[in-house]
């Protein structure tokens, strides 16, 4: 069995006009937390979805466990899916049902199970994120963070080979985006899984990841550990890894002069 | 001057090229939504959670609105005939207009704006919160889960809606005529019962309200699928819905009454 879970090959994907990735090539190791880091509107979370086969690429292959994700049928494009939890920014929590039938959910669709085994199940996982005692809350009660935590625990109730995180740690508060964090790194420890962290939160994701890919314009910028990338000599990187305000990404949005535009000289 | 010209036309050219497009999404949409009714043979408890929200909800306004439109055609039906002699006739131009034209119709038009935006407004806001795509990344098809029940929800529950209102429109009817303005009551029935052809009337009344409930839904569910996942998006949606659906049962009832009672 190879140790690359995930492989993308010259993958090209546009929106429109917009081209988001210009050949992109990267792997995802088959275990560990690898980090897709790169600024806001880069394509980070429609990598995701290309690797779930929710989208299509215009050019290029994504393997998952040596599939080619765009060439299966739906059927098996689905049987793949049971093998890949996601867990969204919002949580997508289905709000007509509670936490409870939430996390029960993939279970009923893709199981014989009899009902005493889904609770049992069921409940094991919401302990594992700490909500035993929200099983019977409904969707719309619960905290941004809890919402994700149900939605994390419904992502491993098929115990998948990976779980795609897509921006975990965004509009959090202190306490939650500690228990997110320490959930994520313990449970890829547990469970021994792939885990793949969108996201643009370099402290949080660097604190917990052993891979980080950095992408920006449709490419890979930069590969390596999160100590590599923290004394990277790329300038790029830098600017990204440190916050700084201005570098290779410019503060100010391409224009014209400022005293042209004040005074409307051409 | 002939650059603005071209604009329009260029304009013109992508809205007829965006409008094909729609359409042909659509029908594929509909394809995919009828192959997934089967599965709900499977789950009919999907089916009928949407039977009580589409149907059952809508069933107030609907038995509200028949009573009133039958009491309107019969005072009016009344003041029209009586001047011939002919208000015994009352009943039977009551009953074969609710049957024939508005029971299908009206009731139509109030499904698909209290219902078919209803229904809309849900699919837009579970696409905008990214269940359906978390359903996709769960190995569950929402088109069979979410789609499906609703679709045939819809489309059985427009018939029955449409039945219950020509009814009680024919009871208001009878109210109108009989216990107010004094006509008598066997003759309201009999006149009615005599001129009402279970084929012609009755069936093609059920059939219009049939082909009603197929567009009206399939266009609200579809709006819903097809929105842009944001408030605005989700509004604009709504909106071409109620728009969209009226405007297609009104023009369908015009082929579909020269198709059923042409000589």
């Amino acid at each position: 069995m190879s140790d690359i879970l995930v492989k993308i090959r010259n993958l090209h994907f546009s929106r429109g006009h917009r081209k988001i990735f210009n050949g992109l090539s990267l792997d995802i190791p088959r275990q560990g937390i690898t980090a897709i880091m790169g600024p806001s509107g880069t394509g980070k979370t429609t990598l995701l979805k290309l690797i779930g086969g929710q989208l299509t690429p215009d050019q290029g292959t994504i393997e998952v466990d040596g599939l080619n994700v765009h060439q299966l049928s739906t059927a098996k494009l689905f049987e793949l899916r049971q093998r890949m939890g996601m867990l969204f920014q919002s949580g997508a929590l289905l709000t007509d049902l509670s936490v409870f039938e939430n996390v029960a959910y993939p279970l009923r669709e893709h199981t014989k199970l009899n009902e005493a085994m889904i609770r049992y199940l069921v409940l094991l996982k919401l302990n594992a994120v700490g909500l035993r005692g929200a099983a019977d809350l409904a969707p719309a009660e619960l905290s941004g963070g809890m919402a994700r935590r149900v939605a994390l625990a419904r992502a491993i109730a098929l115990d998948p080979m990976m779980i795609m995180y897509d921006e975990p740690f965004t509009g959090q508060d202190p306490i939650s985006l500690g228990v997110i964090v320490s959930l994520i790194s313990e449970l890829n420890r547990a469970l021994k899984i792939c885990s793949v962290v969108v996201s643009h939160d370099v402290q949080e994701t660097f604190s917990i990841s052993n891979q980080v890919h950095l992408i920006s314009g449709g490419k890979l910028i930069e590969s390596g550990s999160p100590q590599s990338l923290q004394n990277s000599q790329s300038a790029w990187t830098r600017q990204f890894v440190h916050g700084d305000a201005d570098g290779p990404v410019h503060f100010h949005y391409p224009a014209k002069p400022l005293l042209d535009d004040l005074y409307q000289r051409s | 001057m002939f650059n603005a010209v071209l604009d329009k036309i260029q304009h013109l050219g992508a809205a007829t090229l965006h409008s094909f497009a729609r359409l042909g999404r659509a029908s594929r949409f509909l394809l995919d939504v009828i192959s997934g009714c089967a599965s709900l043979f499977v789950r009919p408890g999907l089916l009928i959670k949407q039977l009580y929200s589409v149907g059952v909800q809508t069933l107030i306004i609907v038995v509200v609105a028949g009573l009133f439109v039958g009491m309107v055609m019969s005072l009016q039906s009344y003041y029209a005939l009586v001047d011939f002699g002919a208000e015994d006739s009352v009943g039977v131009m009551v009953a074969l207009s609710l049957l024939r034209e508005l029971g299908p119709v009206v009731t139509a038009l109030l499904f698909a704006g209290r219902a078919g935006s209803a229904l809309t407004a849900e699919i837009g806001l579970m696409k905008a919160t990214e269940q359906l795509s978390g359903m996709e990344m769960m190995a569950v098809n929402p088109m069979q889960r979410v789609v499906a029940p609703r679709f045939l929800a819809g489309v059985i529950s427009m018939p029955l809606l449409a039945t219950i209102f020509s009814a009680v429109g024919i009871l208001g009817g009878y109210i109108v005529a009989v216990e107010m303005l004094g006509l008598d009551s066997g003759a309201y029935w009999s006149q009615a019962q005599n001129k009402v052809d279970l084929h012609m009337d009755i069936y093609n009344g059920m059939i219009k309200s049939l082909v009603f409930g197929v567009v009206a839904t399939w266009i609200a569910v579809f709006e819903g699928y097809d929105c842009i996942p944001t408030s605005e998006g989700l509004g604009q949606a709504t909106t071409r819905t109620v728009v969209l659906s009226s405007l297609a049962i009104l023009f369908l009832d015009f082929v579909l009454t020269a198709l059923m009672f042409s000589k």
